[in-house]
């Protein structure tokens, strides 16, 4: 598996010491039948194993599940009962009885509003630790005993306090997901290495631009280490909360597939929550690789 | 000449907790204008906080710095300091690590087009132009202290404060990177003062040595004049009468006078 990898490290590589004359040379190309042959042995290896597992759980699945009398469905039975909900996931019924795409939709709707607050106040509130020590030792104890207060503990205050499910849900995953993007943001701008402060100092920016030219970008793969964990979070919250606010989302609509017995259809949504938290979390990852490219210190 | 920068009865304690430390104890010394002088001291000394005192970026305990017969006691640009390691904002690029300190210093005196020309011909003049687009961690640690100087350059410093520039360095980019300072010193006549613990560089870049004596509580043991003609080689130094005893002067004060005990 190493081989190839390491052949093509060698034709990619460019020489970076250009002080010495360099005579151009036309680097040789492989032809394009066993470049393409060569990516697809690569993917193969990398998907092909998992696949393989999925397939072994699916089986031991249908296997345990088949028999009479089984509480669960097996993945053929639930295949069948969401055919439907699978193939059309646009339908709106009025209500409730919406296809799935509406239900995500709204959830991922809350989820970023909830989060880009978290994420805004999150990034100031750290910057302030961070930056003061009197903020710290103010405010630090406070973050440590509220950050481990269960998600849902907030939503009887929130919906008390809003008095409406909607910006109560919003409020959860605010709540929920702020703290590791305090925490995180708060150890990397307590990490900027004295040398940048030094430099700023001589150079004399003014606070708005050390925060912008020196803080931001030194602090940045701390940061995106707590906004990656705030979306996972802010995804586990919503799921919970809107079981017990109702309306349209996919967590009411796990708690009302559970109240008419509709097992398969938990499934298909347990299945949709899966991938939509795991493209989440890969989604902020990505932005994290772009943006913090070449802050890693030399 | 005029005293163009001045440091006058300097004493530096350090407090944590209840104990104290002295670090620098009555620092006098003044440097003329477009002088090049070293600083030289085991490690510990407390030549380092000095420095960072001249910056700006430490406060004297007692005592000031006079710069044009001005008290300087915040960091500015008119000290621009080349730091030991680099220092160079690893997200931005050369280019973009010199053009941060020129946009801030003439914001007002020089236009868009008149500063991208100003960075350009500080990265000529450290040679680094070709690699302006690169980012500090896809050069060398040489090329890397070029940048470096050329930014402390590209800010007009009245007074350049090298702290142990080409301590990083393996032996032979150091005698390349210490021909060209050199060479600017005496292209463009910067008044330089140096922290190093390298006799060979202190007596062929300084025109002065200051040589400090063990902490705690440092004081400058000795100066030394180096009586050498510029343009200085360092093949042809190496067997001049007065390079040599310079040399042996600085080696006595360091191994005899004041061997660094802690090192044993």
């Amino acid at each position: 598996m190493n081989m190839p990898a390491t052949k093509m490290d060698i034709e990619t590589a460019t020489p970076t010491g250009t002080a010495a004359p360099v005579v151009a040379m036309t680097p040789k190309r492989p032809p394009r039948g066993e470049t393409y042959a060569r990516m697809a042995r690569e993917t193969a290896v990398r998907v092909i194993p998992s696949l393989v597992v999925v397939a072994l759980l699916m089986l031991v699945w249908e296997l345990v599940c088949r028999r009479a009398g089984s509480a669960l469905p097996p993945p053929s039975k639930v295949f069948k009962d969401t055919k439907e909900l699978i193939l059309d996931p646009f339908f709106d019924h009025g209500g409730i009885d919406k296809g799935l795409f509406w239900h995500l939709s709204a959830s991922l709707q809350r989820v970023a509003l909830g989060y880009s607050l978290s994420a805004i106040a999150g990034i100031a509130l750290g910057v302030l630790v961070g930056q003061s020590v009197w903020a710290m030792r103010g405010l630090d104890p406070l973050f440590q005993v509220l950050r481990t207060i269960p998600p849902l503990a907030w939503l009887p205050l929130s919906l008390a306090a809003f008095r409406d499910g909607q910006p109560s849900a919003i409020f959860v995953i605010f709540i929920t997901s702020i703290w590791p993007i305090i925490i995180n943001t708060a150890v990397g701008v307590r990490n900027i290495p004295q040398d940048y402060r030094n430099v700023a100092a001589v150079v004399q920016l003014n606070p708005l631009e050390f925060f912008a030219k020196i803080m931001i970008p030194a602090a940045a793969p701390y940061i995106f280490t707590g906004l990656r964990i705030g979306i996972g979070l802010s995804w586990l919250a919503i799921v919970a909360a809107e079981m017990l606010i109702g309306g349209v989302g996919i967590g009411f609509f796990i708690w009302d597939a559970w109240n008419s017995s509709h097992i398969s259809e938990i499934i298909l949504a347990l299945f949709y929550v899966g991938i939509i938290g795991f493209v989440l979390d890969r989604l902020i990852a990505g932005v994290g690789k772009i943006v913090t490219r070449g802050t890693a210190p030399n | 000449m005029t005293t163009y920068l001045k440091l006058d009865h300097i004493d530096k304690v350090f407090t944590r907790g209840a104990a104290t430390t002295e670090v620098l104890k009555e620092i006098n010394l003044t440097i003329e204008k477009s002088e090049y002088v070293s600083i030289i001291g085991h490690s510990g000394c407390g030549k380092s906080t000095l420095l960072n005192i001249i910056a700006g970026l430490t406060t004297a305990t007692t005592g000031g710095v006079l710069l044009e017969n001005r008290e300087v006691n915040s960091p500015g640009p008119d000290r621009a300091v080349v730091f030991q390691n680099h220092s160079l904002l690893p997200w931005l690029t050369v280019y973009e690590n010199v053009r941060l300190g020129v946009d801030k210093v003439f914001a007002k005196t020089k236009k868009r087009a008149e500063r991208d020309a100003w960075v350009m011909h500080n990265l000529n003049l450290v040679q680094m132009a070709h690699a302006k687009d690169k980012r500090p961690s896809e050069i060398s640690g040489g090329m890397k202290q070029r940048v470096g100087i050329a930014r402390a350059l590209a800010m007009e410093p009245k007074v350049l404060l090298l702290d142990e520039p080409f301590g990083a360095l393996d032996a032979l980019t150091r005698a390349h990177l210490q021909d060209s300072v050199m060479a600017l010193h005496q292209k463009l006549g910067n008044t330089i003062l140096m922290i190093t613990h390298d006799v060979d560089e202190a007596v062929l870049l300084s025109d002065r040595i200051v040589m400090m004596t063990n902490g705690p509580s440092a004081r400058i043991g000795e100066v030394l004049e180096v009586p050498l003609a510029r343009p200085r080689k360092r093949l042809e130094l190496a067997t001049n009468a007065a390079y040599l005893k310079c040399r042996q002067r600085v080696l006595e004060f360091l191994y005899e006078r004041h061997r660094f005990v802690e090192a044993a």
